[in-house]
């Protein structure tokens, strides 16, 4: 019975009395009732919760930046929160210069049917880096590329942190900054003699195009069939 | 009495007083009848324009009746490069690439209005037009152009290409880029035609 196929149910958790949710109607734009995982931060992490929004029905949670990493893999991990399941990370700059840079995570629960999104400010004028949360969901990963790409917010501690839209050697910034020329900085010229000045084959490394590093967190099935004559890389 | 001069709907403008003989100009009129009527294309496309390409291709507007029954996956078999679609900066080398490796005699079609120009993308990602790339020999107008449009331009492409001489090797020589900057077209000049305008005038409405 091990190998059996189990579907993945949303709101089975608690025996799967989650209820399913219904159409919202009604919802107040602000004060509904929070996503119980909110209070649940707060006994937990205490001071690292500032401060809880619940904005159209969606709940928004302040952390602070240093113990991002810790908050996420405890909701992760926690069996009463269970957050199997990363949409986004992305960042927000808004048009008044005092206000700090949010970086955004969007996480999901599908056994309790939650959804919680987290906040951490990043003050301007100091490094914008934030703990990356790749040890926690690989699918982060090109995820806090495109942050990087597009905000220049480092995420320590992940594993290749390139850009992921723009070219690697891009050199005009991060283009959805607030002081970014909508046009780029450089003339449309040396734009174009910068681009074609790269190689197109030397965009991808044979590093990121083999799956050998995956190999050992395949399952045991998929291993026997790729040990049986499958190529697996180089 | 020599030559008639009338002119013959042959495609094919003789002069009289040219030492071309009648074997060549009627061999020109059978190549170029041959290469305008079997123009094999390579379809890179990139955006919505590509989806009128389809159309284009497909039974209603039936590309083929102009001898483009095959498209034509790869470049090397390709005679004609059109390029649908926006071009993002990460692409210019790669478009580039593919013409470079076009077999003469090739020619290109720039499709709508952001290969063309840019387009609405007058931004930091994009393009402005893929002539700063490559040499075009038609631009097909259009955000998207319907496939009637596209036609048109094949037609025009098919007059171009018929009426093409041996006697004239220029229009076969490989358009090289400037070993200074790489461009085809002069730096200066690049600047000159993607000057801001219309909205873009005002880089960010923040006003920082």
């Amino acid at each position: 019975m091990s190998e059996t196929f189990l579907p993945v149910l949303a709101g089975h958790a608690e025996g799967g009395q989650v209820a399913a949710p219904s159409t919202p109607r009604n919802v107040p734009y602000h004060n509904a009732t929070p996503n119980p995982s909110a209070d649940a931060l707060r006994a937990q992490f205490g001071d690292a919760v500032h401060r809880v929004d619940v904005v159209w029905g969606e709940t928004t949670v302040f952390v602070h930046r240093a113990q991002v990493l810790q908050i996420v893999r405890w909701l992760h991990d926690d069996p009463t929160q269970q957050y199997d399941y990363l949409s986004d990370v992305t960042a927000v700059e808004y048009r008044d210069l005092d206000r700090p840079i949010e970086v955004v995570w969007h996480l999901r629960s599908l056994p309790h049917r939650r959804f919680l999104r987290l906040k951490a400010l990043l003050p301007k004028g100091q490094p914008l880096v934030v703990p990356s949360v790749w040890s926690v969901y690989k699918g982060a990963d090109w995820l806090e590329r495109e942050c990087y790409d597009m905000f220049g917010i480092r995420f320590d501690g992940h594993p290749d942190l390139r850009r992921l839209l723009m070219w690697e050697q891009y050199k005009e910034g991060y283009p959805l900054r607030k002081d970014f020329p909508l046009r780029g900085r450089f003339s449309r010229s040396e734009q174009l003699r910068q681009i074609l000045s790269q190689n197109p084959e030397a965009k991808y490394s044979m590093e990121e195009l083999t799956v050998l590093e995956a190999f050992d967190e395949l399952s045991l099935e998929q291993r026997a069939r790729l040990r049986s004559g499958e190529k697996v890389g180089e | 009495m020599g030559l008639d001069t009338r002119r013959v709907e042959t495609g094919v403008d003789v002069s009289p007083s040219s030492s071309e003989s009648w074997v060549t100009t009627r061999l020109d009129f059978l190549v170029n009848w041959g290469r305008a009527n079997s123009l094999w294309p390579m379809p890179f496309g990139t955006a919505c324009c590509a989806i009128e390409f389809m159309a284009t291709a497909a039974s209603k507007f039936d590309l083929a009746r102009f001898g483009m029954e095959r498209m034509s996956f790869s470049p090397r078999q390709a005679d004609v490069l059109i390029c649908a679609g926006r071009v993002p900066f990460k692409l210019a080398p790669v478009l580039r690439r593919i013409w470079q490796q076009m077999p003469q005699p090739k020619w290109c079609i720039s499709m709508g209005a952001c290969a063309s120009s840019g387009g609405m993308f007058d931004n930091y990602a994009v393009v402005q037009g893929i002539d700063t790339i490559i040499p075009v020999d038609v631009y097909v107008p259009g955000c998207p152009p319907r496939p009637e449009g596209l036609m048109y331009g094949i037609m025009m492409l098919q007059e171009k290409v018929k009426k093409e001489r041996m006697a004239d090797k220029s229009l076969r020589n490989e358009m090289e880029p400037d070993p200074q900057s790489g461009l085809y077209i002069p730096p200066t000049l690049i600047d000159e035609v993607s000057e801001p305008f219309g909205n873009s005038v005002h880089q960010t409405r923040s006003g920082l």
